[in-house]
C-alpha cells in the first residue's frame, strides 16, 4: 500500500491546479495498471474530516496537532518492497516538499501485497 | 430494429434473388428458431432448428421453379406454422410433453405458433440471455449465438474461426447438451438479476463483434454480417425497457463507432488499411451520429463501464485529427480502462497514446515496463516508438514482432513497417 501523507493538508489549491494534479495522478495510476499491478485506491478528500480523540472530543480536521494527514492511497501487487519503492517514486504527490509516500506490505494470508 | 432497417430497408430491394435467398435465410432461420425453441421448451432444440430447415428447404425447392412469392417471408412464416403443426400430430408423444409443459389443454394442431413481430423479438431475447447463460463456456454461447440467433450456417462459422465443420459441429453440440444439462429456461430473467445477466450477454455481443471485425476470414461480407449481428442483437436490448440500460446503449456507440470504418479498413484486395492510411472520406458518418446518440444516453446512471470507456476512446477516433488534445483524452480514457479491467491491448494502447502526449521516451521507458514480450504487439509498438529515434532498433522490433506474429494479417502488416522502415533509412 502506498500512502500519500500531505505536509499541510491545510493549504488550499486552485480548482486548476486540483486538475492538474488528478491529471498526473491518473497519468501514474495508469502507468501502473498498464503493468496489471494496480489492485485499487482512494483519494481522501480534506474537506469534512474529523479527528476523534482519546477522551471522545471530536475537532475538525486531521490537522492541528498532528503535522502530516494523509490525502489518499492506492494499493499495488508488486513482488518485492523494491518494486512498490519504484511505483512510489513516479507518484505526483511527492512534487509537493515535504510530502511523502509510505510504502507499507498489507498483511494477507496470500502472500505479499 | 435500428440496424436491420440499415440494411433490409434499401438493401432488399437492390438485393437480386441469388443475394435474397441466403440473406432472408439467415435473419427468418434465427427467427422461426427463436420462436419454436421457446414454444417447444429448450430441450427440442433441435427439432426446432431442424424445422427451420425444412422450410428453407421448402423454400428453395417450390421458389426454384415457381419463382420468388410477393412476400416471401409471410410464406415461410406459413410453411414454418403447417411444419411445426405436422411434427406436433405426427409425434404426440412430444407434443403431449410439449403441451404438459405450457400447461394447455388445447389440441396440439391448434396450438398457436405466434410469428409476429413482438413475439419474436422477445424471443429472440430471452434466447440470447438463455444463450448467454454464465454456466455455458463463453466460446460455446459464441457458436450458439451465431447459429441459432443469427443463422449462420455451420461452415461459414466455421470459416469465421477458421476452422473445419466437424470442429464447430462437435462445439454446437457439446453447448446445446450444457443448455439440457444445465437446465437453463427460456426465459427473460427476473427484474433483480437482468443486471448481472445482462453483462455476460454484453460480453458475448462484445466478442461477436470482434470476431466478425478482427476474424482472418478472406470473406469480407461475411466479416461485416458478424458485426452487423452483434449489432442487431445489441439493438434488441436497446428496445426492450428492461435492458435499455447504459451499458447496453455503450456497447452498441462502440460498435457504431468501429463499423463507422468498415469501407475504410480493407482496400480492394481485402488488405487492411491501418487507420493512419484510411480514406476519411469512405468513414460512415451516419453510423458516427448514431454511435454519438447512443453514447450520449449511456451517460444517465453514475456507472462507467469499460463500455462506456472503449465508446468514449473510439469516438475521439472518430476525428482523425492527430492533436495533442485528442490524444490526451485518449490517455485519460485508457488510465480509466485499465484501472476498471487490465488487458494487453489496452496496455499497449496506452502507451502508444502517452507517446502522443509526452513524447516517445518517456513511452518507451513505459513500454518497457510492461513485461508483454510473447505479445507481438508489443514489439510493434516498441519498433514504432524506436523509429526516428534509434532505427537499427527499431528494426530489430519489428523483426521480433514478424517471428512472433500468427496472422497473416498481422506478419503482413509488420512487413510493411518494416519495408517503409527501410525506404525511409536505408543502411
Amino acid at each position: 500500500m502506498l500512502i500519500f501523507r500531505h505536509q499541510d493538508g491545510q493549504k488550499v489549491a486552485s480548482p486548476e491546479q486540483i486538475q492538474v494534479w488528478m491529471k498526473q495522478t491518473m497519468d501514474w495510476i495508469g502507468g501502473i495498471a498498464a503493468q496489471n499491478k494496480y489492485s485499487g485506491g482512494n483519494g481522501l478528500p480534506f474537506e469534512d474530516a474529523r479527528v476523534v480523540r482519546h477522551d471522545k472530543v471530536v475537532t475538525n480536521g486531521p490537522f492541528g496537532d498532528i503535522k502530516e494527514t494523509i490525502g489518499g492511497y492506492i494499493i499495488v501487487k508488486a513482488d518485492s518492497v523494491e518494486e512498490a519503492v519504484e511505483f512510489a517514486k513516479g507518484s505526483p504527490v511527492l512534487q509537493g516538499e515535504g510530502n511523502t509516500v509510505e510504502v507499507r506490505r498489507i498483511a494477507r494470508e496470500d502472500g505479499i501485497h | 430494429m435500428v440496424f436491420t432497417d440499415i440494411r433490409s430497408g434499401h438493401a432488399l430491394k437492390d438485393m437480386n434473388d441469388r443475394e435474397l435467398i441466403p440473406h432472408l435465410f439467415r435473419t427468418e432461420y434465427s427467427k422461426i428458431t427463436a420462436v419454436l425453441c421457446k414454444l417447444f421448451g429448450l430441450e427440442h432444440i433441435e427439432i426446432a432448428e431442424d424445422i427451420a430447415s425444412e422450410t428453407f428447404l421448402s423454400a428453395l425447392e417450390t421458389w426454384t421453379y415457381n419463382g420468388i412469392p410477393a412476400n416471401p417471408t409471410a410464406w415461410l412464416y406459413a410453411v414454418a406454422k403447417n411444419k411445426a403443426r405436422n411434427h406436433l400430430a405426427r409425434h404426440r408423444t412430444f407434443a403431449d410433453k410439449v403441451v404438459a409443459q405450457l400447461k394447455q389443454s388445447q389440441e396440439p394442431q391448434e396450438m398457436e405458433i405466434d410469428l409476429s413481430v413482438r413475439n419474436i423479438s422477445d424471443s429472440q431475447l430471452q434466447m440470447l440471455f438463455t444463450i448467454c447463460h454464465p454456466a455455458i463456456p463463453t466460446e460455446a454461447q459464441i457458436g450458439l449465438a451465431l447459429r441459432i440467433l443469427c443463422g449462420f450456417g455451420i461452415d461459414e462459422i466455421a470459416s469465421a474461426f477458421l476452422t473445419n465443420k466437424e470442429a464447430i459441429n462437435k462445439r454446437l453440440f457439446r453447448a446445446r447438451e450444457q443448455l439440457r444439462d444445465e437446465s437453463i429456461r427460456i426465459e427473460f430473467p427476473a427484474e433483480p438479476e437482468i443486471k448481472d445477466r445482462l453483462e455476460a450477454v454484453l460480453t458475448t455481443l462484445y466478442l461477436l463483434f470482434s470476431e466478425g471485425y478482427y476474424s482472418e476470414s478472406r470473406d469480407p461480407v461475411l466479416r461485416e454480417e458478424l458485426c452487423i449481428e452483434a449489432m442487431r442483437l445489441t439493438s434488441l436490448l436497446i428496445e426492450n425497457d428492461q435492458t435499455n440500460l447504459p451499458a447496453a446503449n455503450a456497447l452498441l456507440a462502440l460498435m457504431c463507432f468501429h463499423a463507422s470504418r468498415f469501407k475504410a479498413r480493407r482496400d480492394k484486395e481485402g488488405m487492411v488499411v491501418l487507420y493512419d492510411d484510411q480514406d476519411e472520406t469512405l468513414w460512415d458518418q451516419e453510423l458516427i451520429a448514431k454511435g454519438a446518440a447512443f453514447l450520449h444516453r449511456a451517460t444517465k446512471g453514475n456507472r462507467v463501464t469499460k463500455y462506456h470507456l472503449e465508446a468514449g476512446i473510439a469516438y475521439k477516433h472518430t476525428a482523425k485529427a492527430d492533436t495533442k488534445e485528442k490524444w490526451d483524452g485518449i490517455l485519460q480514457l485508457y488510465n480509466k480502462l485499465l484501472v476498471i479491467e487490465y488487458s494487453p491491448i489496452a496496455a499497449l494502447n496506452r502507451t502508444y497514446a502517452l507517446s502522443k502526449v509526452k513524447g516517445k521516451e518517456e513511452a518507451i521507458a513505459e513500454a518497457e515496463k510492461l513485461n508483454l514480450s510473447d505479445n507481438h504487439f508489443y514489439f510493434t509498438l516498441l519498433g514504432e516508438l524506436y523509429k526516428g529515434i534509434d532505427n537499427a532498433t527499431a528494426m530489430d522490433n519489428f523483426q521480433k514482432a514478424l517471428l512472433i506474429a500468427r496472422t497473416n494479417t498481422d506478419k503482413e502488416t509488420i512487413r510493411r513497417k518494416i519495408k517503409d522502415l527501410q525506404l525511409q533509412a536505408p543502411r
